[in-house]
């Protein structure tokens, strides 16, 4: 299926959407527009003729001159059909964001991660936001093109606490119960 | 032990002595940051046998070790676990900084690497190359052992 009949089917199946096929070299690719990712996305993995069951990346681009600033790039992959598609969705701003779409595939809460972490795309619904790659304490997204490549900041050479003095308490005694230990 | 007498005794002090039994079985910390780590490995395996040196093994506890050798670039991530780990090796302990990266950087003048694994460890001895051959790290080795024997055994200052 080329991206043309794809287009042809999200415009019947979520009317609206404005989706359009993209020029491309190796397969197809289709823009959508933030506001309808998740109508899109759900399309596409539920109707059994597209069948797009497993999202493998998202890959975030900044194109820092051009306005809508970044690119996410969404790789899907429809197992039973065979066939890829992928979805580009443009995303503009200091802050930009863009719905999640954990609900859709849940492989998607470590790939939005590492786009937060390293672009600063914000994805709206996200269960759990955190920084994945760089250290927990760490400022800025280092992957955007305004980010100084050489930087000099004092190394930090102490862990942040992970778990409060609480959590750790309440840790050893659900261990104790678990052995019946009644020290 | 003097040829005209056959009493079986020798004399030293009891610095040099302690100082050679030290420097005399270096056990490395099982650490390996980088393509640095491969060349480490292969110094350790039978070609290049640090066994020569009594620094053969390597241990896996941070608690039984006495060298740490960095072996590749250190991020800046990494910097605490490396740092937590060379908190728990027991005194006496020392430091090796092994290739470029571990030393300065190396190629790698970014925002994520740390420029010198010094900022974060006291290093005695530092190994240049990208990578260093076996023969390099051994020599650095050597070196240490070196330092080691004028090493005071008792109330050098802490690290």
């Amino acid at each position: 299926m080329d991206a043309p009949a794809i287009v042809a089917a999200l415009d019947t199946l979520v009317p609206g959407s404005g989706v359009q096929a993209l020029p491309s070299v190796d397969q197809p690719t289709i823009l959508v527009e933030a506001d309808h990712l998740l109508d899109v996305c759900g399309a596409l993995r539920d109707v059994a003729a597209l069948g797009f069951t497993a999202l493998i990346d998202i890959v975030g681009v900044d194109m820092l001159p051009r306005v809508p600033r970044f690119d996410l790039n969404y790789s899907l992959v429809a197992t039973s059909v065979p066939a890829r598609v992928r979805v580009k969705v443009h995303a503009d701003g200091a802050e930009p964001h863009v719905p999640s779409v954990t609900g859709v595939w849940p492989s998607a809460g470590f790939l939005e991660r590492e786009v937060w972490d390293l672009l600063g795309v914000v994805f709206d619904g996200h269960p759990d936001l955190r920084r994945l790659l760089t250290a927990d304490d760490w400022e800025g997204h280092p992957l955007r093109k305004d980010y100084p490549v050489q930087v000099d900041l004092p190394v930090r050479i102490h862990e942040p606490i992970q778990v409060t003095e609480a959590q750790f308490r309440e840790s050893i005694q659900a261990d104790r119960r678990v052995r019946g230990d009644q020290a | 032990m003097t040829p005209d007498t056959d009493i079986p005794v020798l004399t030293t002090t009891v610095d040099k002595m302690v100082q050679w039994a030290r420097r005399s079985s270096i056990w490395p910390v099982t650490l390996g940051l980088a393509c640095c780590a491969i060349e480490m490995m292969s110094m350790a395996a039978s070609r290049y046998d640090i066994a020569r040196f009594g620094a053969e093994v390597f241990r896996a506890s941070p608690r039984q070790s006495d060298l740490m050798i960095v072996a590749g670039r250190l991020s800046r991530k990494m910097a605490p676990a490396v740092r937590r780990i060379y908190d728990q090796m027991p005194e006496p302990k020392w430091v090796i900084s092994m290739g470029a990266c571990a030393s300065c950087g190396g190629v790698f003048d970014n925002y994520a690497i740390v420029q010198g694994c010094d900022q974060v460890l006291p290093v005695d001895v530092f190994v240049p190359g990208c990578p260093p051959r076996p023969e390099a790290l051994l020599y650095g080795i050597i070196l240490l052992q070196r330092k080691i024997d004028q090493q005071r055994a008792f109330g050098y200052p802490r690290a």
